[in-house]
């Protein structure tokens, strides 16, 4: 499970960095996309992988830390896939109005001279 | 008798409560959303001033009081928290002195030039604020994308092709930045098992040996984050182009978004890879004395390079952001307070001095037509008719006499604060940082850092002095007519420079204020200290209204006398 998850993380990121790098813009927010993707897997591993625990302990009573899922990271990982979500949006505004103000998709709004 | 500690959640809650109520207006009641604005700003001053004097204490004793507001009243490492230092009120301080007068700035006209300018502004002081305050690394990257989301409206505000191009990049870098912000948070609390600071601070010490390298790693992804935030060289090429392209009170407020990086860098580097931080001690202190030098040097050459003041003013703030990331690195390995007090009453000057520039920039160099001509040309790319947009007819305020006179001196007192020359504030923060550096260098022989140091801060107050007064004598003594420069934009400008003269006539208190809070940073027990140790409140606590109802004050290891 822990290779598969590397190996899953590794390849999200390993394609975000190159889309983002890429001149044109859809390029770049898929890339990024792909990028907050890569990233927010790292966050929810970074609680131990368990497979059927839940994180939600029960009140009172001695509790053994080992047979539940560590709860703060998947909090995290919420909060960040939502602002995530948010400004990946508000790029995508973004690059509707460049599109439209140059008439081209290129990054820096012109095409580079051959 | 001491504010009750609700006070700290404030800076956070008024902007937050004056952006929302502002949401629920049409466009069409600028005016009230502009005097709502100004409410909240003016607000916010005063608890930033009152935070201040309860942050500093009296200040013959000069204690460095940590003020915790638990916010889920839960005890302090496991709950959320905020933190109330000297530092930290310095810089809600340094941000209020900012935000009023750019908003009555862009009263005068700007904030007609799109939608939500009103409400955006104070989002972003929330999140400016809310960084300052935050204990946790968790909670600073969520008020920092509360701060980012409002910029990137912010920046695009009056719309047109050089903002919508240099915005692009401006979120494709910062959401690059952000991803970085997030690996390394996760990192850590995969190590250490914690998310707040001054917990965190407690544990690197007694991390094994085989989790140091990971925390290492993680602090550099994290700094990655803030280093692009605080435009440090090779991360800063996004930002004169930014700043340059934005309307000039976004300029003005955006001079303290490098700050909210360097305050980021400073806290978390001296409170985590201090001299007590055993072998972690120094982590990245010369990646960033270096950096912070390379990126002043950068600033020098771009200031002498650009042609229009907007673009001289992004380089400037590389400088002043240079500047204050060298100082932090040499501080991390040499513990130098004394230097650490120069550059951040050098960065609350610059700082003003900048925002004022910014604010400058468009007066001077504006024609006949006024700003009424530029807000057709911005309104017409924004697809927006002026005629049908404004209900109210258009008026810019009484046109001032003698406007160039004024324009003049104030860039004058700019230019001499930024280059740092005397007498103004400017000199005295960059020459408590030289004698610190020379006094380091004598002591220290065969050590070049500060003495790499001492030539460049010389060298960039040079070049900042060349540059300016070349695009000074250009519009200023070359310019024959007045330009028009209605009251609401020479009041804000007025402010900012006589808030630069208060500095400079109160220095004195000022200099202690930052001493103390200097050597408050170099000695972390103290926050650690103040953040470790306090009790939850209680629901019981909060019903009866006792006397000592002011529990969440951290009893004494908080608080320290020099």
């Amino acid at each position: 499970m822990e290779l598969t998850l590397s190996l899953g993380i590794g390849v999200l990121v390993g394609s975000g960095v190159w889309l983002a790098l890429r001149p044109r813009t859809f390029q770049v927010i898929v890339g990024l996309c792909l990028l907050s993707y890569g990233v927010n897997l790292f966050i929810f591993a970074m609680g131990r992988l368990v497979t059927g625990a839940a994180p939600i302990m029960p009140k009172g009573g001695f509790v053994n830390p080992d047979r539940y899922a560590d709860p703060v990271p998947q909090a995290l990982v919420l909060t960040a896939i939502v602002i995530g979500f948010a400004t990946t949006a508000l790029f995508l505004v973004v690059i509707m109005a460049s599109r439209g103000l140059t008439g081209t998709d290129h990054v820096d709004g012109k095409e580079r001279e051959q | 008798m001491t504010p009750p500690p609700h006070i700290i959640v404030l800076p956070i809650l008024i902007p937050l409560i004056a952006g929302a109520i502002m949401l629920m207006y049409d466009e069409r009641q600028r005016r009230l959303k502009l005097g709502l604005g100004l409410i909240s700003c003016v607000l916010q001053l005063g608890v930033a001033i009152a935070l201040i004097l309860r942050a500093g204490g009296s200040s013959e004793l000069g204690r460095n009081i940590v003020t915790l507001y638990l916010l889920g009243d839960w005890p302090s490492p496991y709950g959320i928290v905020l933190v109330l230092d000297r530092l930290s009120a310095l810089m809600l301080l340094l941000t209020s002195v900012v935000a009023l007068p750019a908003l009555i700035y862009a009263g005068a006209g700007w904030h007609r030039n799109g939608q939500h300018f009103n409400a955006l502004f104070q989002f972003l002081l929330m999140g400016v604020n809310g960084a300052f305050l935050t204990g946790d690394l968790f909670n600073l990257f969520v008020f920092f994308e509360v701060m980012l989301a409002a910029s990137y409206g912010l920046l695009l505000h009056g719309s047109g092709r050089v903002r919508v191009g240099a915005g692009l990049h401006y979120i494709a870098v910062n959401l690059l930045a952000a991803m970085l912000f997030l690996l390394g948070v996760a990192l850590i609390y995969g190590t250490t098992g914690t998310l707040n600071m001054a917990d965190l601070a407690t544990r690197i010490p007694r991390l094994s040996e085989a989790d140091r390298p990971m925390i290492h790693a993680a602090a550099a992804l994290l700094s990655g984050a803030f280093l692009i935030k605080a435009a440090m060289w090779p991360l800063c090429f996004w930002l004169p182009n930014a700043y340059g392209a934005a309307a000039p009170p976004v300029g003005a407020v955006f001079s303290l978004l490098t700050k909210v990086g360097a305050y980021v860098i400073i806290r978390l580097g001296l409170l985590l890879f201090g001299p007590a931080a055993g072998e972690s001690a120094g982590f990245g202190a010369q990646v960033l004395a270096m950096g912070g030098m390379a990126t002043m040097a950068y600033g020098s050459l771009g200031v002498l390079a650009a042609q229009d003041l907007g673009r001289m003013t992004g380089n400037l703030v590389l400088v002043s952001s240079g500047t204050l990331l060298a100082v932090a690195g040499l501080a991390m390995i040499y513990d130098d307070a004394p230097m650490l007090t120069g550059a951040l009453y050098y960065m609350f000057a610059s700082t003003l001095g900048l925002a004022a520039l910014f604010l400058l920039a468009e007066p001077i160099g504006r024609k006949e037509e006024g700003i009424a001509g530029l807000l057709a040309v911005t309104a017409e790319v924004y697809g927006l008719d002026p005629e049908e947009d404004d209900d109210e007819p258009r008026e810019e305020g009484t046109a001032i006499p003698g406007a160039t006179a004024l324009l003049g001196m104030a860039f004058l007192v700019c230019v001499l604060v930024v280059a740092g020359l005397p007498p103004l504030a400017g000199f005295l923060g960059k020459f408590g940082m030289l004698s610190g550096a020379v006094q380091r260098a004598w002591t220290l022989p065969g050590m070049w850092g500060h003495w790499a140091f001492v030539v460049l801060l010389i060298l960039s107050g040079l070049c900042t002095l060349i540059a300016l007064m070349r695009w000074g004598i250009q519009s200023l003594w070359a310019n024959g007519e007045d330009p028009p420069l209605p009251v609401m934009e020479a009041l804000p400008i007025l402010m900012l420079v006589g808030t630069v003269a208060l500095l400079t006539v109160q220095a004195e208190p000022a200099l202690r204020y930052l001493d103390r809070t200097a050597n408050a940073l170099t000695e972390n027990a103290v926050y650690i200290g103040g953040v470790m140790t306090a009790p939850p409140v209680g629901p019981e606590a909060l019903a009866s209204d006792a006397p000592d109802s002011d529990t969440a004050e951290p009893p004494a290891p908080g608080e320290v006398q020099p």
